[in-house]
């Protein structure tokens, strides 16, 4: 009787429905909160530069002096970023070169060729990449691959390659993650079609079953390559951080993340060598963005086909 | 309709007060002047500083119970702004606060000076050289010597580490050691951490950089200046000139449980830790300098 009063109440109704309803709006509604503050915050920081500094956004984007330190009677500070944006461009590119064949294929044979192995050995494999914090990578990077480049390609070791190698390592296995989802994704229908008109294994895989899967792998790949855009860590223990434009890759180079994480502790909020930082990070968001639009535009044009 | 508009209302009123609760939950100190030294006391800033203020914050709080001290890096720059601006009570800098602030800001801090830190050019141990001139590393690290045989060692070339141009560390070697001449831009590593410059001078063949004193050890080689070399007996009687001060800067004087740690860590209790951990107590200096 008093159960049944009770079940009634609105105590009950509280407990059980509203409860769950609000917890859930209020942390729903907080992110988006949290995300519009952050690209404010971050927005108003990076713009000072330009606002408050009166530097030029062309200055700042194609310049290659970068002389924060020079003194106003030099001409300075001086904030060009183009070494950076180059810096960080190419280390991510030629991971993404080094990274996606790697990462398709054993997407391809954790899917298609052994799906037993797949589950059971490979798949924990690529857990256990993800779980590995950067800074081991980069220590890694740095007690074994850059006297490995030292002794077999010249240079310092500290390099281009010592950077994409550590980069695609650490992005192999969104790729190869995201990859196999796609490619489970595909109906067997088409696999089994292929089959009976007579085309063997191989030429299903790459002629039916690939293209099918294109817009989730490129997926993978756009996220692997913001993953690279934005690592900081790792790659600057390995990349020398030298400020110049690499001419091949065991030289050394710079990348936006880098001289962000190296600088932002010693400069002093408001001035404009802190300023200039900030608006790198603005550029690192923004470039996020681009690659967030590209994959929801890539996987639209999946679903349409 | 009126439901989903009343879960709304209360998830934003949620949200906005967490929120509220977690940009109040800053500490602020609440000085007592009494006998008995009481409150909370932040520091923040020089990463270089930071082991012996730790040290010193935890044997202060086991003298006081009432106080808290509560030390964080963060560098130098941090430390002044965030000092400047009153976000921690006591901001750590390697370099003077008119250096890195805007003038009217650093003209509010106040100075204290509590210890010394010296700085040795270190090389690779298969560099057969063990003196530098002032010229001569000046020549190395603005790039015009570019081999070791140009200053009387073996055919190899000098591979330079730098610290990040932002770095107090390498302020300092650029002020003392070189005579403030620019250094070579494009042909310099750059590692941020001291840990990771002694790792690549220790395995880079023709590596040169430069480490505090507190830092280095039996992997890297450190070079004479000037025919003098990097101990604490030559900085203290003024024949070796590569060191600066460690700050600890206040906005005004300070009171309370602030006066008392930054004068626990300069009295002669501490003397000993400061010497123990590689730093140099002021009551050794024989010499000063002012800017």
């Amino acid at each position: 009787m008093l159960k049944e009063k009770y079940k009634n109440s609105k105590l009950y109704y509280l407990e059980h429905e509203l409860l769950g309803k609000y917890t859930v709006t209020f942390f729903g509604i907080f992110l988006i909160i949290l995300t519009i503050c952050l690209v404010t915050f971050i927005a108003t920081k990076g713009l000072a530069t330009f606002f408050n500094n009166h530097y030029s956004p062309i200055e700042f984007l194609f310049s290659t002096v970068w002389k924060p330190d020079r003194g106003v009677s030099k001409g300075g500070p001086a904030i060009g970023t183009l070494i950076f944006i180059v810096g960080s461009v190419s280390v991510s590119l030629l991971a993404l070169i080094i990274s996606t064949p790697l990462s398709v294929s054993i997407a391809i044979f954790m899917t298609e060729i052994s799906p037993k192995l797949g589950k059971k050995l490979l798949q924990p494999a690529i857990e256990v990449f993800t779980g590995i914090p950067s800074v081991v990578y980069g220590w890694v990077g740095l007690s074994v691959l850059v006297p490995l480049i030292r002794a077999n390609f010249g240079g310092l070791g500290f390099s281009l390659l010592a950077g994409s190698l550590v980069l695609s390592i650490m992005i192999f296995p969104t790729i190869a993650s995201v990859s196999a989802d796609a490619i489970r994704a595909i109906s067997r229908d088409y696999y089994e079609a292929s089959l009976s008109i007579g085309a063997t294994r191989w030429q299903t895989i790459w002629k039916i079953i690939l293209p099918s899967a294109m817009p989730g792998i490129l997926t993978g790949v756009v996220l692997g390559l913001a993953r690279a855009f934005g690592e900081a860590l790792a790659v600057q223990m390995v990349l020398g951080n030298t400020i110049r434009i690499p001419h091949s890759i065991v030289d050394s180079t710079v990348n936006m993340t880098s001289i962000i994480t190296m600088d932002m502790g010693n400069t002093a909020m408001g001035t404009v060598w802190n300023n200039a930082l900030w608006s790198m990070a603005l550029l690192l968001l923004i470039m996020s963005f681009l690659f967030i639009i590209l994959i929801h535009k890539i996987g639209k044009k999946g679903v349409s086909k | 309709m009126n439901k989903l508009i009343k879960s709304i209302t209360l998830s934003m009123v949620l949200a906005i007060s967490l929120t509220a609760a977690l940009a109040g939950c800053g500490t602020k100190n609440e000085t007592d002047t009494g006998s008995d030294i009481s409150g909370s006391v932040t520091a923040v800033g020089s990463s270089a500083l930071q082991p012996l203020a730790e040290k010193a914050a935890q044997m202060f709080m086991d003298k006081n119970k009432d106080a808290n001290i509560q030390v964080q890096g963060g560098g130098s720059g941090t430390g002044l702004k965030q000092v400047s601006e009153g976000g921690a009570d006591i901001g750590n800098s390697d370099v003077y606060a008119a250096e890195k602030l805007p003038e009217d800001k650093a003209k509010a801090l106040v100075d204290h000076k509590v210890c010394v830190v010296g700085f040795a050019t270190v090389v690779n141990p298969k560099i057969k050289v063990d003196n530098l001139t002032k010229q001569q590393l000046i020549d190395i690290f603005s790039g015009k010597i570019t081999n070791w045989k140009d200053v009387g060692g073996d055919d190899m070339k000098v591979v330079i580490i730098n610290r990040p141009s932002s770095s107090g560390t390498r302020a300092t070697f650029k002020k003392y050691a070189l005579d403030g001449a620019e250094e070579a831009e494009g042909k310099a590593l750059t590692e941020d951490q001291s840990g990771t410059v002694k790792k690549a001078v220790a395995e880079t063949d023709g590596a040169i950089s430069y480490l505090a004193l507190s830092y280095i050890d039996k992997s890297v080689k450190t070079l004479k200046y000037e025919g003098v070399e990097a101990t604490v007996e030559n900085i203290t009687s003024g024949k070796y000139p590569i060191w600066s001060y460690e700050h600890m800067y206040t906005k005004g004087k300070p009171t309370g449980a602030v006066k008392a740690f930054i004068d626990y860590m300069t009295s002669s209790d501490f003397t000993s830790s400061i010497s123990e951990m590689g730093y140099i107590p002021n009551s050794d200096m024989k010499i000063s300098r002012d800017k």
